[in-house]
């Protein structure tokens, strides 16, 4: 009987084209709108590594001002102090642990038709690549011994490969860095995490940085700071060493933990570390360490943005508006097949049948209005594109499941506002109308 | 084949309660052709809502091929009514945008006919009726006649024992009323019990029974090949 009812469905779509092509308008606007939302929010707020971010962990401890909290209630730096880079390196208690920092610095090409510049990097260490399931077209990460060794050894993005080596496998040639001469040891493949979870202190949508290189270079080659950098109190002395020897906080880091046994012993260690600390006149506010895996972190970093969710519950009501037109509009349309209904009462449909004819027929708007609805979100989409920049580039593409979403939600949304006139009509009693026509 | 037992049937308004039948009796037997006429108001219409299981009733017993019919579910009656029970109205209530061959297709999409049964079953109502060279065509590229001989192929198309027809020739000229009635004879003839309302005296006269109904009762009944005479017989239930 589907085949049945979904032919009668288009035939009675096309037996009242305006009402039928208003419906699919109200449905079209209110999907439009609320995927353009709902695209922008579950982008933002994707799990950039599902496949381990229950066993990557940001990890938090407080080293800031003992007389005001560095967020409010009580929160701990989101960062922590070169200091503690160092000693959690060296003490290297998780399974897997990297600190990390961005920076930036100028490339030379050898072409020496191509003018130098800027380039951002990300300084981190070996277990970088393999915490985050970095993927590599050419060559590997570097290794412990090269950390250590504050080895001139470089990973290059793809883009970065592409503008320096035409795209060629440059493992193993010579780039040279902030005056510096390095080995390629690996090339990334294609690795656009979104958000860009590892780094969230700026432009958590922004791209992965141009070149990889390991984080003990920071001191030897005196890299500058990038992102954020917060002081609760100024640098004792003059020069880069006593920067970072300073109570800023610049760095990150994260540590991969395989269970909760493992977490518990981290927490231990930092509480240990923290004590430790404080006999040596460190650490003045009260233990406040943190562990938050991927998405918690990036939920207490607001990775969602307010304004966002509060488009998405308007957009949310917007559809609900355009439902209740939707459901005035096939009560009218409804109201004119009621001669119809009789007849097929007459001769023997179940109000069953009907109420399954005219779910399909609702169905069929709700379809169309989704498909619709679709363009219009990715006229919206442009639109926002269009109007916030590249910050907006990552969030604003629809994917499959973006496209199933908007389909299940236009089937459920037009069902549900087809229910009450499709069950009205199902009570017209056959022999009403059978007479009058 | 039909017998109703002392039906009562009440519409009720906020303000106003209107008896439309009251101590409702009558027996149709199988292969009958009776035709009930009245005055307007007389309750016909409502009988014929009853009998073809349109309406339910308030009080008495409506036997229906040998099934009480009085108490049966809303499901129950769509079945009873698509399986044994074929209806032709005065404005032969086809679906506008079906061709002829999709509007007597109706009954037996419900019925659960499988395609091929279907198609048989259209072809031969169709053919029955005088229209199987226009399966295509709409109901309005058709005359009123010939709409009314589509609505008769879509009550004949499942195979009923039982024929119900509300005024079957009231939109029709006099030529083409006599054209449907003669199809209906022979149909009648063919074994199919009917039961036809008309206002039009000469058509009743052509029915086997004449039932007259006043007031929402039976008052009088004819048996037309019997009685030439029309002596009444008061029915006394």
């Amino acid at each position: 009987m589907f085949s049945y009812y979904l032919r009668l469905a288009l035939l009675s779509i096309k037996r009242n084209p305006i009402l039928s092509g208003l419906m699919i308008t109200a449905i079209a606007l209110g999907i439009g709108a609320s995927m353009t939302t709902i695209t922008i929010n579950y982008l933002m707020s994707a799990n950039p590594i599902p496949e381990k971010s229950q066993q990557l962990f940001y990890v938090q401890v407080d080293s800031w001002n003992p007389y005001e909290a560095f967020d409010e209630p009580n929160e701990p730096p989101n960062q922590i102090t070169w200091t503690e880079s160092q000693n959690f390196m060296r003490d290297a208690t998780a399974f897997r642990q990297t600190a990390i920092a961005s920076s930036n610095a100028v490339i030379e090409p050898q072409d020496q038709d191509s003018k130098p510049f800027m380039s951002s990097i990300r300084l981190a260490y070996s277990d970088f690549f393999s915490m985050f399931n970095v993927p590599f077209l050419y060559g590997n990460g570097w290794q412990a011994a090269e950390d250590n060794d504050r080895a001139l050894v470089v990973v290059l993005s793809r883009k970065t490969n592409d503008t320096l080596f035409g795209g060629e496998n440059s493992v193993g040639r010579t780039v040279r860095i902030a005056a510096k001469d390095f080995k390629v040891i690996g090339v990334l493949d294609n690795w656009e995490p979104i958000p860009k979870f590892y780094d969230l202190t700026t432009d958590e949508f922004g791209s992965p940085e141009d070149i990889f290189m390991p984080f003990t270079l920071k001191e030897a080659l005196e890299l500058n700071n990038g992102g954020n950098t917060n002081c609760w109190k100024s640098p004792e002395g003059e020069g880069f060493k006593s920067f970072l020897l300073s109570e800023c906080v610049n760095y990150q880091m994260w540590v991969e933990l395989r269970s909760e046994q493992e977490k518990q012993d981290y927490l231990n260690y930092l509480h240990n570390y923290v004590a430790e600390q404080k006999t040596m006149g460190r650490f003045a506010r009260e233990q406040n360490n943190r562990l938050s895996d991927v998405m918690q972190w990036l939920k207490i970093n607001e990775v969602v943005a307010d304004d966002a969710q509060i488009m998405l519950w308007l957009s949310l009501m917007f559809l609900l508006v355009c439902l209740l037109n939707t459901i005035g509009l096939l009560l009218a349309k409804f109201s004119g097949k009621t001669a119809e209904i009789s007849l097929r009462r007459a001769v023997g449909a179940s109000k069953s049948d009907l109420f399954y004819q005219h779910l399909v027929e609702t169905a069929c708007i709700g379809i169309a209005g989704g498909i619709a609805g679709l363009g219009l979100a990715l006229i919206g989409l442009q639109g926002i594109k269009a109007l916030y920049g590249e910050f907006a580039d990552k969030v604003t593409s629809l994917d499959m499941n973006l496209v199933i979403i908007a389909i299940i939600l236009a089937l459920v949304s037009s069902i549900g506002a087809g229910l009450y006139p499709t069950w009205r009509i199902c009570k017209i009693e056959p022999a009403s109308q059978l007479k009058d026509q | 084949m039909l017998k109703m037992h002392s039906i009562k049937k009440v519409f009720r308004t906020d303000l106003v309660e209107t008896h439309a039948l009251n101590d409702f009796n009558l027996e149709v037997k199988e292969g009958e052709f009776v035709a009930v006429t009245g005055p307007s108001g007389s309750g016909k219409t409502t009988f014929l809502n009853i009998a073809g299981l349109l309406e339910t009733f308030n009080q008495g017993q409506y036997i229906l091929d040998n099934t009480d019919v009085s108490n049966l579910n809303d499901n129950q009656r769509s079945r009873i009514r698509n399986e044994k029970i074929g209806f032709i109205f005065q404005s032969f209530n086809l679906i506008p945008d079906l061709n002829l061959f999709d509007n007597v297709d109706v009954p037996l999409r419900y019925r659960g006919f499988n395609a091929a049964d279907r198609k048989q079953r259209i072809e031969q109502s169709l053919e029955r009726v005088g229209l199987q060279n226009r399966m295509q065509h709409l109901p309005s590229q058709l005359s009123g006649g010939q709409q009314q001989r589509v609505a008769i192929a879509r009550a004949l198309a499942g195979e009923p024992r039982f024929l119900l027809a509300d005024e079957p020739t009231g939109n029709l000229d006099t030529k083409m009323a006599q054209s449907v009635l003669e199809l209906l004879q022979e149909i009648n003839q063919q074994g199919t019990t009917i039961v036809m309302v008309t206002h039009d005296g000469s058509l009743a006269a052509q029915a086997k029974r004449n039932v007259y109904v006043r007031d929402g009762k039976v008052s009088e009944l004819h048996d037309v090949s019997d009685n030439i005479s029309n002596v009444a017989n008061v029915v006394n239930a």
